[in-house]
């Protein structure tokens, strides 16, 4: 129990900054991209816009292709090319290039199923008053998906922060690694329940927060 | 020249496997600041061909002229431009559910380049214009299907339209609604001098609000008249069908009974005007030797106008029922025969 004690207090703080680093970082290019690429996807999908089947199934492939790796084998492949961007793979910053290559298809297609779900007639509607299509972004497509995309990034930072003690295992750190390396290869199960209670309670404040948030923003 | 011109107009849906051609060749031409109505059952293509008209759907082939300007080669600008002076008003109104009733009036008048500065004071003449003053910061889950039709109408005015297109404006509100709706539509056009395009299925917005009326069947324009016109003498299959479902004379069950044991004739009678259809009655009476029998009649309005309604049934020789319709047939509109169902 002392021991426990002592290996939580020596190493907790440094592990949640960690894994809040990989976390924060991925999520927020993942998010950004991925909206980028979803509104792309529901652009040239729409036949209220500009429907291009071609590029649209381009898209869509290179997204599949991306999403059917399994993570651990993802991670693996990126090695060099997180190497090349963060310096050192084997840190929390090396470990969020792997993690924002995965967040940004995962949140596109969540982006673009948002986008789709809005309504046709208001976005019809919005057409026939001759607005550009940024403007129509801003004050249709962005107020009426917002609901759906908070709900998305809450979905996309909860796994984002599973696949984040996957990266921990190689080296990059974080609460994942520390219940790997003293929980389980030291036998120390103390450490073990404690990261697990940790994990369930942030999952629960995150899914909390976010479920306010898109209620908020909904009004229909 | 019309304020707008449609030539010929096809447009074709290529779906998997097959093609829908969804207008068929259809011309017509709407002037300046009257109501134009398309009427025809759900399906005709009324909804396809009203929104070639804004271009928010482009013909397969012919050419939607508005004010002069061919939509068909125009760029997107142009196109863009034409919109800004295009109102649209939705059957299910189409108001962006998490911004307020003043926000969704600033998206229009932004779309349409009206100066940012002065689109609150717009935003509350648009909002009192149709009786919702008080209700800027409201979103639209919080108002009635009328209240939201009355932004619907506030937004189409935005930008000062000169055309206002209506797809089933009416019908997804109950009859008072609907009226209220028609009322405020009606004023518009007295009022601002804005064109009005509307499509419906329902008569009854025919009835009291076109001023001229196309009807439309699978993709064809089959019959376009004046409102009273159709109403009085339907010549297609398709108007007539409409406008007898409208002006009912179906007898009740029990009539019916009685009048299938007879051997007579039971015709269905129109003709214009107010007046009582009495004398003719008397006189064909007494020139055929039928006897009439008076089963139902009343005097419908269409556009202020009367046209009278009656349910006859004559009885005598078989040649004499003849002679008595095609009497009937000189005298008044329209003439029916109609079966009694048992």
């Amino acid at each position: 129990m002392h021991e426990t004690i002592v290996i939580l207090q020596q190493n907790l703080g440094q592990a949640l900054w960690d894994t809040a680093k990989m976390v924060f970082i991925s999520g927020f290019i993942g998010i950004i991209f991925g909206t980028l690429i979803g509104l792309f996807l529901y652009y040239f999908s729409n036949p209220l816009f500009s429907p291009h089947p071609v590029t649209n199934s381009i898209v869509g492939f290179v997204i599949n292709a991306i999403r059917s790796l399994p993570f651990l084998i993802l991670m693996v492949v990126l090695i060099p090319f997180a190497k090349l961007v963060a310096g050192d793979p084997y840190t929390p910053l090396g470990g969020a290039v792997s993690l924002s290559v995965a967040a940004i298809p995962f949140f596109a297609r969540l982006a673009e199923g948002a986008f789709a779900e809005i309504d046709a007639g208001v976005v019809e509607a919005a057409r026939s008053t001759g607005a550009s299509f940024w403007l129509i972004f801003q004050e249709v497509l962005f107020p009426e998906a917002l609901p759906a995309l908070i709900r998305g990034i809450v979905l996309t930072l909860i796994s984002l922060l599973g696949y984040s003690a996957m990266v921990g295992t190689i080296g990059a750190g974080g609460i994942g690694d520390l219940a790997i390396q003293y929980g389980y290869n030291r036998y120390n199960t103390g450490v073990l329940v404690s990261v697990i209670v940790i994990l369930i309670v942030i999952v629960q404040i995150v899914q909390w927060c976010g479920d306010q948030l898109a209620e908020h923003y909904t009004r229909s | 020249m019309s304020q707008i011109e449609l030539q010929h107009i096809d447009v074709t849906f290529q779906q998997k496997r097959r093609t829908v051609h969804a207008v068929k060749d259809v011309s017509l031409s709407v002037e300046k600041g009257e109501i134009f109505g398309i009427v025809g059952l759900s399906g005709a293509g009324k909804s396809t061909l009203v929104r070639t008209i804004n271009y928010l759907q482009a013909p397969t082939n012919g050419k939607v002229l508005v004010d002069g300007t061919d939509l068909t080669q125009a760029s997107a600008k142009t196109i863009a431009a034409a919109r800004r002076k295009i109102g649209f008003i939705f059957q299910n109104f189409n108001l962006i559910g998490n911004r307020t009733l003043a926000q969704n009036l600033a998206f229009a008048l932004t779309a349409g380049g009206y100066p940012e500065k002065e689109q609150p004071a717009r935003i509350t003449e648009l909002l009192a214009l149709v009786g919702l003053a008080d209700r800027q910061d409201n979103y639209p889950s919080q108002l009635s299907g009328g209240q939201k039709q009355r932004v619907g109408i506030a937004r189409a005015l935005a930008n000062d339209p000169d055309i206002l297109l209506c797809d089933e404006a009416t019908s997804a509100l109950d009859v008072e609604t609907a009226e209220e709706i028609i009322q405020i539509l009606k004023d518009i056009n007295q009022r601002l001098h804005i064109t009005i395009v509307f499509i419906t299925h329902q008569l009854e917005v025919a009835r009291s609000l076109f001023d001229r009326v196309a009807v439309m069947e699978a993709g064809c324009l089959v019959e376009q008249s004046a409102t009273y016109d159709l109403f009085a003498a339907p010549q297609s299959d398709m108007g007539q069908r409409l406008v007898n479902r409208f002006l009912d004379t179906t007898l009740p069950a029990k009539v019916q009974a009685q009048l299938i044991q007879q051997t007579g004739q039971l015709l269905a009678l129109r003709y214009r005007g107010s007046d009582s259809l009495s004398p003719i009655i008397t006189q064909i009476a007494k020139n055929t030797g039928v006897d009439i029998n008076i089963i139902q009649g009343r005097v419908e309005f269409i556009q202020d106008r009367a046209i009278g309604v009656l349910a006859v049934y004559l009885t005598g020789s078989a040649v004499a029922i003849s002679q008595a319709i095609q009497a009937f047939q000189q005298r008044v509109d329209y003439v029916e025969e109609v079966s009694v169902n048992a």
